[in-house]
């Protein structure tokens, strides 16, 4: 058996290049590696290799309070090379802040096929994150951690010490049929801090559209109780499309925020007998749309839509888009695009060609070690997409580290190099 | 000298090399598509577990001033060191555990407990090491250029120091994994990269400053607050601790590599060495220790040294269940398994360690045909027929090599 990367030579004249101002160096040594062909010379080189750091913890939180800042530097030197949070997480999972964690309070069926998970989050977690925004999940499934986003919809009030997101199990989706059906109350999940940007500010503009279909209705609802609850619904109009009355999430509650606001009008679309909202006769809905300021989250398509009728009326800046992106991975074998975050550059990848030969192959410094998949000192974090082990096949997803030098881009992936 | 050609050395073609990869392949592939839930709460478990006998161990130190409280805390925090450095450090370094997705638990994040850096031991030891496993030269773990633990070195007055040195090793093994990877050696002859040494001596200060602040200022200072100890009892405490965990993280590597019947190699081994060939010099040059439950557990499963070089990414806990099917293939293809007692296998690494002390003139085997290394000229002299593979053919030289002493010793009588 032939195996081409394992043949491939590395013989430096260093042993250890330190990963900071190692680019420059870097590709000499490689090429020089590369050169120095077995048989000729390698009595007195010795192997090159360019390791990265061991990533030490980053505590959640940190920097706020000198005094906790103080006793914890104090309680580390008793601890190290652990903190005193990989010892207290032993007596309560949420006595840490070196990774953010939650427990599952309760699951409340919301429809048929959707649920809210009421978390309460541990140490660390802050609770001013701003409505609209969404968080990562991290769930234990078959020992293994696996990460999703979705739309926080509870309305950031730090008194409460709880937040929920509101999950619709979809048909391919595995971890969403997961928690929708399968996480008991008392789970302990993992969490990453609130981001996005399509968020409602403070104070709200006076006229507001929602467009929203499915469970695009999350990081909308979210807004409506922050909106409620400040008392800045002035002028809130909301178009909700659901396949049928009985797929609409949040129902009851917007039903009732409709009775007691009177700035607040909703109106619901079951897109199984009426069909699908056509937004290019919005002006039969809503005339005066080009007004207000519009948030829309949904299908694809209609996204796509909506950026077409905005730009048309020349008012972009005023609609304001979530994209729920499901990355997949390619059909097997197939490369990709591949893009390396940190030295920004992009190259279209064949599934067969180890991601470190494609990042070297355009100068970028990839940390490497053994190039057979055994050291581990290759591996760097895959920010987006899918990426297929040359050895077993195995698919990896977004959200988990990889060895470059035995993986191949199996779809549109981002490394973080 | 050592195996210059693995192939021939292993009686196999080929397409018999061929075959084996497929093999070992297959069996890789069997335990990744079985990992789940069970490993990852056995991993779980054993560092909850270990984190709770640490603290176990540093309580009844401050708790009691009795001399049996001393020795139980002192074994405790002993073990406690051991298993993190070998069952948990040394394999979740070794990504065996990456594949769970836990940041907490992960190859680029862990540090572990001893005086060396987690980054310099994953280039001497993942890398260097693991890559050229047991090749003269390449692998410094190969004597950790300090003991003479295979002929193929060239005596030197130096190596009459053999047992001294280690015995001092042994004790100060972490001190040994740390500053390997700075090269002292290289430093004093100048033949080192000045820049990149200062950036490693840098780590290894950091990392060792703070485990020194941990073991011999901090706790000694905070278990002085209580009236069971004092600070010079914690002191020798911890002390002792890392010690016990020093003699027995030496005994369980020398373990892997020195018995006898573990191969040595030299460069021209890795002349376009295919994946198969690699797996048959991972092979050659381990060897396993049996025991239990419990030692295997106490020595990180690395009495499984065979099985961890095939698949040294794969989570120890499964390392037992591999080693029955790597028997297999080893007796399918006549490869030898080189196994034995724990202690036995221990005390041949002393006895060559010790032997090695001396010059050649004293020993009696070549480099060609030694207990800790063999090539494949040793064969030379065999019939094609005795010749059917590796274990026969080894089992042949050796016969034949008892009855030309009988011979010899008939002669001389």
């Amino acid at each position: 058996m032939a195996l081409p990367w394992l043949k491939r030579r590395t013989y430096g004249t260093v042993g250890y290049v330190s990963r900071t101002g190692a680019s420059r160096m870097g590709n000499a040594i490689l090429k020089l590696g590369q050169e120095l062909s077995l048989g000729k010379k390698y009595s007195s080189s010795r192997p090159a290799a360019v390791l990265t750091d061991t990533k030490r913890p980053k505590v959640a939180g940190a920097g706020k309070h000198r005094g906790w800042d103080a006793a914890r530097a104090l309680a580390e030197r008793i601890t190290t090379p652990l903190l005193p949070d990989d010892y207290l997480k032993l007596a309560n999972p949420l006595w840490s802040a070196r990774e953010l964690r939650g427990r599952v309070l309760e699951v409340r069926r919301e429809t048929e096929d959707s649920a809210t998970l009421v978390i309460k989050p541990g140490w660390g977690f802050s609770f001013d994150y701003q409505p609209g925004q969404y968080i990562g999940i991290g769930v234990l499934v078959d020992g293994r951690w696996r990460w999703r986003s979705y739309s926080l919809t509870s309305s950031p009030v730090t008194s409460a010490r709880i937040i929920t997101i509101t999950v619709k199990a979809m048909p391919e989706g595995f971890l969403s049929t997961h928690l929708v059906g399968g996480v008991a109350p008392g789970t302990v999940v993992r969490l990453a801090a609130p981001q996005g940007e399509f968020v409602m500010p403070d104070p709200a503009p006076a006229s507001v559209l929602f467009i929203t279909a499915g469970s695009g209705i999350t990081p909308v609802m979210s807004m409506l109780r922050t909106l409620a609850r400040r008392d800045q619904i002035t002028d809130v109009v909301h178009l909700h499309s659901a396949p049928t009355e009985s797929d609409v999430i949040f129902a009851t509650e917007l039903a009732e925020l409709e009775r007691s606001h009177d700035g607040y009008r909703v109106r619901m679309r079951s897109t199984r007998t009426e069909g699908r909202l056509d937004l290019a006769r919005l002006d039969d809905e809503l005339p005066d749309w080009r007004e207000r300021q519009a948030w829309a989250c949904g299908p694809e398509g209609m996204l796509n839509d909506a950026v077409r009728v905005w730009h048309a009326a020349g008012i972009d800046e005023r609609l304001h888009l979530e994209r729920f992106a499901v990355s997949k991975a390619a059909a097997h074998g197939e490369g990709g695009s591949v893009q390396f975050a940190r030295s920004g550059k992009t190259l279209a990848v064949d599934g067969a060609t180890p991601l470190m030969d494609a990042g070297e192959s355009v100068g970028i410094q990839m940390p490497f070690g053994c190039r057979m998949g055994i050291c581990q000192s290759c591996v760097v974090p895959l920010l987006d997409g899918h990426v297929r082990d040359l050895r077993t096949g195995a698919e990896h997803e977004p959200g988990t580290r990889i060895q470059t030098c035995i993986s191949a881009a199996s779809g549109d992936c981002v490394l973080d190099v | 000298m050592a195996i210059t050609d693995v192939p021939a050395f292993a009686h196999l073609t080929d397409s018999d090399i061929e075959s084996l990869a497929v093999e070992l392949d297959a069996i890789r592939q069997d335990i990744e598509d079985s990992r789940g839930e069970r490993d990852s709460r056995y991993i779980r478990r054993t560092i909850a577990a270990q984190r709770a006998l640490e603290v176990v161990g540093r309580l009844m130190l401050a708790a009691s001033s009795k001399r049996s409280a001393w020795w139980a805390g002192t074994v405790t925090l002993g073990v406690a060191k051991i298993i993190e450095n070998m069952e948990i450090g040394h394999n979740v370094m070794h990504g065996q555990w990456d594949w769970m997705n836990d940041p907490e638990i992960h190859s680029t994040t862990w540090e572990w407990d001893m005086s060396g850096a987690s980054k310099h031991w994953r280039f001497t030891h993942n890398f260097m090491h693991h890559k050229y496993t047991n090749i003269l030269g390449m692998d410094d773990d190969v004597g950790y250029g300090l003991l003479r633990v295979t002929r193929d070195d060239k005596w030197k007055p130096f190596n009459l120091g053999n047992l001294f040195y280690n015995t001092m090793l042994a004790l100060g093994f972490e001190w040994g994994v740390g500053l390997q990877h700075l090269e002292l050696g290289r430093m004093f002859k100048g033949r080192d990269d000045r820049d990149a040494t200062m950036v490693r001596l840098r780590e290894f200060s950091a990392k060792a400053g703070r485990q020194l602040a941990k073991d011999y200022v901090a706790w000694p200072a905070v278990t002085s607050l209580s009236p069971g100890a004092t600070f010079s009892s914690t002191l020798k405490a911890n002390a002792v601790a890392n010690v016990i965990r020093n003699v027995w993280a030496n005994a369980v590597i020398f373990c892997g590599h020195f018995p006898d019947g573990a191969e040595k190699f030299t460069k021209t081994d890795m002349a376009g060495e295919t994946k198969g060939e690699w797996y048959l010099r991972q092979m050659l040059g381990s060897a396993n220790f049996e025991g239990g439950p419990a030692l295997r557990f106490m020595s990180g499963n690395l009495c499984h040294q065979i099985e961890h070089h095939l698949y040294p990414d794969l989570p120890s806990s499964r390392l037992h269940e591999i080693s029955v099917r790597v028997r297999q293939v080893c007796d399918k293809y006549d490869l030898p398994y080189t196994t034995g007692s724990f202690l036995v296998q221990y005390g041949k690494t002393w006895r060559t360690i010790a032997k090695l002390s001396l010059p050649d003139k004293y020993l009696r085997d070549t480099a060609d045909n030694a207990p800790e290394t063999r090539s494949e000229r040793m064969f030379t002299e065999l019939e094609p027929s005795q010749r059917r593979g590796l274990k026969s053919a080894i089992a042949a030289a050796r016969a034949r090599r008892r009855e030309k002493r009988v011979a010899r010793r008939d002669l001389a009588a």
